[in-house]
């Protein structure tokens, strides 16, 4: 009968089963990153899954909180599997780990743990890896079938744990740089859109191998609108200014700025649309400012990819909108019922 | 068909009316013993005029409207007076109130009351215990019955319906009958419409006359078709102008605010009232009591409660107020697993602590919860910031940031961000996913704010009183000094001496000025929570500062009867 107060009903949700919700729809995502990469990937993401609990743990622990209640709220697991998302799959076990033991013990827990971080630690984790470990951070995997050799798991794991390749393979033939990235290196080389495009790394809308993986992660996201998990406007307003952003200069200059679509597909952005920028611990509260926010990430997205020095811009506008989120609250505060003025 | 609106937010929660919906309102028997509050009502408590061993009638007057804002308190039926005293209530602060204890003698003997006209043609002057020929009374004289028969608002706030119905500066366009009944499992209005459909019709026309209203709505959740049916049809048939609105079901639908916006499109200003946009609002169990009073010259004696949850036999029954809620909770047969009870509904209700205390004329649901029936809210986790809170808020409010600012003890920030518009309906805590009593937060927050202002204006106070206090021990010194060097100058000149400065003008001027600047002070505090409250706040404000003060009083003559008031009864 001890704290026993109204109301006595609440609805049968939890913040460990919307993790889990959300763990759940970037399954086809990582499927079709399966299927076009092979299965480097899944060991990337058991590893930072196994860093990210022991790492939760060992900081609750330190912090003297109760660490069986908080670990089952799968909120460190999720950053792990965002992070390990984000990196190239064929790294060495020690990037992922890094990464993720920073993104929890740093960007999460001396911020005061789960609900006060003021940056998503996902993104923290890779900011801090793309500038310790630029070299490590390009080595994606070519997809299948487009690669001047392949390797198989056994020898995909000895790389990363051992660091060894097989003889005759290097690992240029088996990597790549990113679509993004080629296309961003071609394009200082004079080269035109229409030409690069070209190249057998592209595919329909994007990279190929890669374009699917996004969609695969377009495909979780609507579900977490439909399971009502997100509302609409982060992903609305984040694709759809970047869309508008990457159109105009498309209009103004096919040569030598890609089509909208092409962005949407590429890198981050399907992920960082509807599983980043939605993380609500990081993100505005208000309805206006999740649009001001969003937008904002999609405007610097761009111009990261395009003007900036990185391969993709997801991370560092997340990261850079996540500053602005107070102020964007404070100042997108709704009006109360019964006050017709707005608060500051 | 009328233009609906909607409020922002609102949940779904499962209704759960059905249990308590399959039989009728049954009477409950006549219990062994009735504990009869003097405080049913928002306001100050009603003044007992019976004393212990005193025989009383069914329906007679045994508390007096005691202030502006209270109402009347009847014997609800013959027996004796056994007690006077204080004995545990229903109210969350858990605190004893004044009760009479009445031993019912089974006779069910009624003082001398009866329909209007029929009184009315004998006499030629209605008396206290007759109902009115309404359409030929002023509505002052109304007024003054209902408070007399103790009618107060049955939707939960039991604000004297009396006040309500003053003329206020504005002419109210609509009135509204709230039979929304928007809290999961509370059938009792829904009930109450479907079997009284026409004496609530008639008690809405009284209100109507008494308020001079324009149009009357009666708004419905649509989860209640019978009801609305009923209602429908009472209304033709009485031939009043009036209009059922079946409204949408969401929680908190039903709270008078809501409701208003719903039916009207309009939003009562923040610390405003409803007659303020020319609107007033009536539960449809006040109605029927407007009616048995004006009618049949009837006082409020009982109600219709909702006993429902963990029973055999979930059904309304019409209570006669002051049973114990044991001689109700006895009718349902609670079944196994059952340890506790809830009074009102599961999103606002209050836990009883004991089934000893009685039924009042704010109970309109006893729940029999169970761990099965309502299990145990998971251990808090903290706020992930999901603003779901946000997205079920009827009053727009952003509960995450008043919750933050809350368990930081930033009040400040708190009512900056609109925390007194609150209205503590549960929402928020129903969505949160890291299930924190976000309500209890905000209780906590603003009772801290009210007791810090409360604190505030009493040092304010005794910091004036203080300064003076010095100001007089400085002049007094000053003054002694000046007379001391007066006589000493007397003394050595041997010539009687005038001190150049009249000393009485600089004194003067000198406590001006204090008095100047300890006011100065006192005003350059920050607006207070205190101020500007609604007729309904201060009533609560003065109700909690008259508990405190009457404990006190019971504490210090825990020995003496009372006797100083009541009439002899030999």
């Amino acid at each position: 009968m001890s704290a026993f107060f109204s109301p006595f009903i609440s609805k049968p949700d939890t913040v460990s089963a919307i993790m889990l919700r959300v763990l759940l729809a970037l399954l086809p995502g990582i499927a079709l990153y399966v299927w076009h990469f092979g299965p480097a990937i899944l060991v990337s993401i058991a590893l930072a899954s196994l860093t990210a609990l022991g790492t939760e743990a060992l900081m609750l622990k330190l912090r003297n909180r109760p660490v069986m209640h908080f670990l089952g709220d799968n909120s460190a697991l999720l950053t792990g599997w965002l992070l390990a998302l984000s990196i190239p799959p064929l790294a060495p076990w020690w990037l992922v780990v890094v990464g993720t033991a920073f993104a929890i013990a740093i960007a999460k827990h001396l911020y005061g743990g789960l609900g006060n971080n003021p940056f998503n630690p996902a993104m923290i984790g890779y900011a801090v890896l793309i500038i310790s470990f630029p070299a490590q951070m390009t080595h994606w995997l070519t997809p299948h079938g487009l690669g001047l050799a392949e390797l198989g798991f056994l020898d995909q794991l000895k790389y990363m744990f051992l660091g060894a390749l097989p003889p005759n393979v290097t690992l240029d033939a088996i990597t790549m740089a990113t679509p993004l990235d080629t296309l961003k290196t071609r394009l200082h080389l004079d080269e035109s859109v229409k030409q690069i495009l070209g190249m057998p790394i592209y595919g329909r809308l994007a990279g190929q191998g890669s374009e699917m993986v996004s969609l695969g992660f377009m495909l979780g996201g609507l579900y977490l609108l439909a399971a009502r998990i997100i509302t609409w406007h982060i992903p609305v307003a984040f694709l759809g200014t970047l869309f508008v952003t990457a159109g105009i200069f498309h209009l103004a200059d096919p040569d030598h700025y890609v089509a909208p679509l092409f962005h949407w597909f590429s890198g981050a952005a399907m992920l960082g649309a509807f599983f980043i920028l939605t993380d609500p611990i990081t993100s505005p509260t208000t309805t206006r400012g999740k649009l001001i926010f969003a937008t904002g990430a999609g405007l610097l997205t761009y111009l990261i990819r395009i003007f900036g020095s990185f391969p993709d811009g997801m991370a560092f506008a997340t990261l850079l909108m996540n500053i602005c989120v107070p102020l964007i609250v404070l100042y997108t505060q709704p009006a109360v019922f019964g006050k017709k003025e707005k608060r500051p | 068909m009328r233009t609906l609106y909607q409020f922002h937010g609102g949940i779904h929660p499962p209704g759960n009316k059905e249990p308590s919906t399959q039989s009728g309102i049954a009477r409950a028997p006549l219990p062994s013993k009735l504990v009869i509050p003097f405080r049913q009502h928002a306001g100050a408590a009603a003044k007992p005029i019976v004393r212990a061993g005193d025989q009383v009638l069914k329906g007679q007057l045994i508390g007096m409207p005691d202030g502006f804002v209270s109402s009347a308190v009847h014997a609800s039926t013959s027996g004796t007076i056994t007690t006077i005293g204080a004995q545990p209530i229903a109210h969350p602060s858990g605190l004893p109130d004044l009760c009479a204890t009445l031993i019912p003698d089974g006779r069910e003997e009624w003082i001398l009351h009866a329909a209007p006209s029929t009184l009315r043609q004998n006499s030629g002057q209605a008396s206290l215990r007759t109902g009115f020929d309404y359409r030929n009374s002023d509505p002052a004289e109304l007024r003054q019955h209902l408070r007399m028969s103790g009618v107060v608002g049955l939707g939960g706030a039991v604000f004297p319906s009396d006040i309500k119905l003053r003329p206020g500066n504005r002419k109210i366009d609509t009135l509204i009958l709230n039979g929304a009944e928007c809290e999961p499992y509370i059938t009792c209005d829904d009930m109450l419409m479907r079997e009284r459909a026409a004496e609530i019709a008639q008690g809405a026309e009284m209100l109507r006359f008494m308020l001079e209203a324009g149009e009357v709505l009666i708004g419905i959740e649509d989860n209640k078709p019978q009801a609305i049916a009923a209602m429908r049809q009472a209304v033709a048939e009485s031939g009043f102008l009036f209009e059922v609105v079946a409204v949408p079901t969401i929680y908190p639908g039903g709270s008078a605010k809501q409701l208003i916006r719903v039916l009207t499109g309009l939003e009562v200003p923040s610390g405003k009232l409803p007659t303020d946009i020319g609107v007033q609002c009536f539960n449809v169990a006040t109605a029927y009591s407007v009616y048995r009073a004006l009618a049949h010259g009837e006082p409020l004696l009982s109600r219709i409660v909702t006993l429902t949850g963990n029973v055999r036999r979930a059904q309304n029954f019409e209570v006669l107020l002051g049973t114990p809620v044991r001689d109700l909770v006895a009718l349902g047969e609670a079944l196994p697993g059952t340890d506790r009870y809830i009074m009102g509904g599961p999103m606002m209700g209050l836990p009883l602590s004991s089934t000893d205390i009685p039924l009042v004329k704010a109970s309109n649901c006893i729940i029999a919860a169970s761990d099965k029936l309502f299990p145990p809210a998971p251990p808090a986790l903290p706020c992930i910031r999901c603003s779901r809170c946000a997205q079920a808020c009827p009053a727009d409010l952003q509960p995450m940031d008043l919750f933050w600012f809350a368990q930081s003890r930033e009040f400040d920030k708190a009512q900056q961000f609109s925390l007194f518009d609150c209205i503590e309906c549960g929402a928020c805590s129903y969505v949160c996913p890291s299930h924190i009593p976000l309500v209890q937060y905000f209780q906590f927050a603003k009772s801290e704010i009210r007791a810090r202002e409360h604190d505030q204006q009493a040092a304010d106070h005794a910091r004036e009183r203080h300064e003076f206090r010095e100001y007089r021990f400085e002049r007094e010194k000053q003054e002694k000094a000046e007379r001391l060097a007066a006589r000493e100058l007397a003394a050595k000149q041997a010539q009687p001496a005038e001190p150049s400065v009249s000393p009485a003008d600089a004194m003067q001027q000198k406590i001006q000025a204090a008095i100047a600047h300890a006011r100065e002070h006192a005003a350059a505090g920050k607006p207070k929570n205190t101020e500007n409250l609604t007729a309904q706040q201060q009533a609560e404000i003065a109700e909690i500062e008259a508990r405190r003060t009457h404990i006190h009083e019971l504490a210090k003559s825990a020995a003496e009867p009372p006797n100083d008031h009541g009439e002899s009864h030999s």
